[in-house]
């Protein structure tokens, strides 16, 4: 059993599955870099900061559904750069900023949010009123800043949920034609007057902001109308853009899979070696402890370990290595039993070589291509069992995985209330990542194994 | 070695295990488990001594108060034993004793449909369950894996084959407890047949409880059976391949015996040791598994109890749970182990 990689190389190459596996984990790779070239790692460890992700809509879809509905989901609009106006009458001081806005979609917006800093002194009052198509206009919101005697800079939101602002919009019955007592916000300001459907065309929302004595201004303003669609991969219930953890989880997991295939297939053949290698008495006893941890069950220890001990992703990835390692140590040992009743193991003893460099140099070498095999192949179990503990609410909550995702969406039964896309990509990320390494490692298998062919 | 010494020697082995499994877990959670008892100590002595008005009222200034407070903690928290570490021996000793006579304590938060917070109670309640739904799983699983596996390894590399090792291949990658999501959302959301929490709403004393539970059990039973019977038709196809090739078979052959008749008695008489083993390991394997799938699907059974209690940090039930399932786990691998050295002579001599 011996491999020139040369000649490994040519007969893998001949394995369609195993060059699909290389295929897909060559896209794997692709999309890591993409990830680290285009999404800031520091922006993504704030994915379970909710204040981060504010500005981004609610559970909506990804924005490639509207290829395949007839009525059109609104997309996620964030509106900037109003236009200024601004007068003063005696001691009065009025900033308006306008956003106009073209609003073409079959339904209604998920939400709007004005976020906004204002400068002032005093306690301004700021209005919201938005201005239709059909000329109609309504009040949103009337309310007063914090009283502020030196000037400041205030930073705040208003939401459409805000009980005010329903309230306003409620007083406008007579305009519709229908009871809109029960509508939300954006029901009622995007709706026909005749029946609640979307007025489409264009809207004006006017910020109004007055102050007594002393100009006031505002030093940003943004004007949110929260899509029903949004990216490629959609947002999940707290307003997460999906796309970045999807894209982030790529290197992560490849990191927890192969480092935590290396590192028990590595420990497993060095353990395994040196005990065939030296048998007897060293071989019994390091059997033995070999035996005992792989007769305890991992799943229930590994949540423990991670319970006290701790939830970050080298801690996992060194529990998962404690457990990975035996199963290798079993085969690898019989393997190396073997070689080293060769002859020119045997030669080597003779001439007097120390221990260490016969087991380097002589044995382990031997058994390489076995072990890239069982690389490959202890990959897809690290990565489902880590994103197993993950969805059991264990994994690092600064570097979320896959599994993290799926816990969230399993937390707000995201599978019950139909929002398949927060589900499906994490899990066929998970699938497709481990299968990339099955393949492989099969391909590898065939090669090692002869008889597996017929 | 003889058979009886054979089973012997692996008897004292998976004992060993357990009992450095216990160990493992006791000193992860042994120090952990001791603050917070002391904390509940403390505080039940303070409101003793808060609600004995007569007690409170004796004492002339609040540092007396404190000083006896203190003192009748420490009394208490020695009585425990408290004062000593977790590793003091003869503690460690009466604890472990306690869990092997299955003493686990009283749970701190969760309790029993029936209101009982005794850690026995309670995992005896949901054991049934778990074994219920694993059981009739891997028993469905098994049977349709043998069937479909001595199929297509009697047809290698036919379409049948090709099929099911592809399809063995794929489901393995994917997560049981992932399936599990889309299987909710697929017909309890889409096609609203089966519910989507698995556990019943009426009460365990109402007579329609199990028929109520069954119901709920079809759902996680159907993914269990799905994500599970392909790796088990290609594991046993493996088998029968290997056997197909043996000498034997090419003599029944060659004397005129049907393929069917040599396949479904000859080959799979002789691949059920390992058959067997596969299916000792694979019923308490999935009791391991059962800790994700249970919480995906809401089961109120033992894997459900263990997620409740991590999320809780209920630590008696956790250590009590991770003992029934070592437990577990450990006499099926020796049943495995006994019946291949029963079947399998050669195993017996290593």
């Amino acid at each position: 059993m011996s491999f020139s990689s040369k000649e490994v190389w040519c007969e893998f190459s001949k394995n369609k599955t195993g060059l699909a596996g290389i295929g897909i984990l060559v896209i794997l790779f692709a999309m890591s870099a993409v990830a680290a070239l285009t999404i800031p790692i520091e922006s993504f460890k704030e994915w379970n900061d909710p204040a981060s992700w504010l500005t981004f809509p609610k559970s909506a879809l990804p924005a490639w559904v509207n290829y395949f509905l007839s009525e059109k989901m609104p997309e996620h609009m964030i509106l900037e750069n109003p236009q200024v106006a601004s007068q003063n009458v005696d001691d009065i001081f009025l900033t308006s900023d306008i956003f106009g806005v073209d609003y073409n979609y079959d339904k209604f917006p998920s939400d709007f949010i004005y976020e906004y800093t204002a400068k002032y002194t005093g306690s301004p009052l700021l209005q919201i009123w938005v201005t239709r198509q059909d000329g109609k206009e309504f009040q949103l919101i009337s309310t007063s800043l914090p009283q502020s005697k030196t000037e400041t800079s205030y930073h705040g939101f208003i939401f459409s949920t805000d009980d005010s602002m329903v309230k306003n919009l409620r007083r406008n019955q007579s305009s519709f034609m229908f009871p809109i007592d029960s509508l939300l916000a954006q029901d009622i300001v995007f709706s026909k007057t005749e029946q609640n459907t979307v007025l489409q065309g264009h809207y004006f929302f006017k910020v109004n902001l007055y102050s007594v004595n002393s100009k006031s201004n505002f030093e940003t303003s943004k004007f949110i109308l929260g899509g029903k669609v949004y990216g490629l991969m959609g947002t999940d219930e707290l307003r997460r853009n999906l796309t970045v953890g999807l894209l982030w989880g790529t290197p992560l997991a490849l990191f927890i899979g192969i480092t935590v295939a290396i590192g028990s297939v590595v420990i497993g053949l060095v353990y395994s070696v040196f005990a065939g290698y030296k048998g007897k008495k060293t071989d019994e006893s390091l059997m033995r402890f070999n035996d005992v941890i792989y007769a305890m069950p991992a799943l229930p220890l590994l949540i423990i370990l991670a319970v006290t001990i701790g939830n970050s992703i080298f801690l996992i990835v060194g529990f998962l290595v404690l457990f990975g390692w035996v199963g290798i140590a079993k085969v690898s040992r019989s393997m190396a039993l073997q070689i080293k009743t060769l002859q020119y193991v045997e030669a080597a003893k003779i001439m007097g070589q120390k221990d260490y460099k016969i087991i380097f140099k002589h044995i382990i070498p031997q058994l390489l291509p076995y072990a890239f095999a069982s690389i490959a192949i202890s990959v897809p179990a690290a990565i489902t069992t880590e994103a197993g503990l993950s969805f059991l609410g264990l994994g690092d909550p600064t570097f979320p995985t896959w599994g993290q995702i799926l816990h969230d969406a399993n937390t707000y039964g995201a599978a019950a209330r139909g929002l398949w896309w927060w589900i499906l990509p994490p899990g066929i990320m998970i699938a497709v990542t481990g299968l990339a390494f099955v393949f492989i490692g099969h391909a590898m298998d065939v090669i090692i194994n002869p008889r597996l062919k017929r | 070695m003889s058979f009886t010494r054979f089973i012997i020697k692996r008897a004292v082995t998976m004992f060993g295990v357990l009992m450095a499994t216990l160990l493992i877990t006791i000193a992860l959670v042994g120090s952990n488990m001791d603050a917070i008892l002391k904390q509940s100590v403390a505080l039940e002595v303070r409101q003793q001594v808060t609600d004995n008005k007569h007690l409170v009222s004796s004492f002339k200034n609040p540092q007396d108060l404190d000083a006896f407070v203190e003192n009748q903690i420490k009394q208490r928290t020695d009585a425990l034993g408290l004062d000593k570490p977790w590793y003091y021996p003869p503690r460690l000793g009466l604890s472990m004793y306690k869990i092997l006579t299955l003493d686990f304590g009283h749970a701190k938060f969760l309790t029993s449909d029936t209101g009982s917070s005794d850690v026995k109670d309670i995992i005896l309640e949901k054991m049934p369950r778990t074994i219920l739904l694993f059981t009739t799983a891997t028993l469905i699983i098994s049977l349709i894996g043998i069937f479909l596996g001595a199929l297509s390894g009697s047809k290698i590399n036919s379409k049948l084959d090709k099929i099911t090792s592809t399809f063995a291949i794929i489901s393995s990658s994917f997560p049981v407890w992932w399936i599990g999501m889309l299987m909710i959302f697929v017909f309890a959301f889409v096609y609203q047949i089966f519910p989507a929490r698995a556990t019943p709403l009426i009460p365990v004393t109402d007579p329609g409880y199990i028929g109520s539970l069954l119901y709920h059990m079809t759902l996680p039973l159907i993914t269990l059976v799905l994500i599970g019977f392909g790796s088990w038709a290609y594991l046993v196809r493996n088998f029968i391949v290997g056997i197909m090739q043996e000498d034997f078979v090419i003599a029944k052959r060659a004397a005129g015996i049907s393929e069917k008749k040599i396949i479904y008695t000859h080959a799979l008489k002789n691949a059920a040791p390992p058959i067997i083993t596969v299916l000792a390991l694979s019923l308490s394997g999935s009791l391991g598994g059962a800790i994700i799938t249970e919480a995906v699907f809401d089961w109120p059974g033992m894997g459900r109890l263990y997620y409740e209690a991590i999320n809780v940090l209920d630590l008696p039930v956790i250590i009590g749970e991770t003992y029934v399932l070592t437990a577990f786990f450990l006499v099926s691998i020796f049943l495995a182990d006994v019946l291949y050295g029963y079947f399998d002579p050669r195993v017996r001599k290593e």
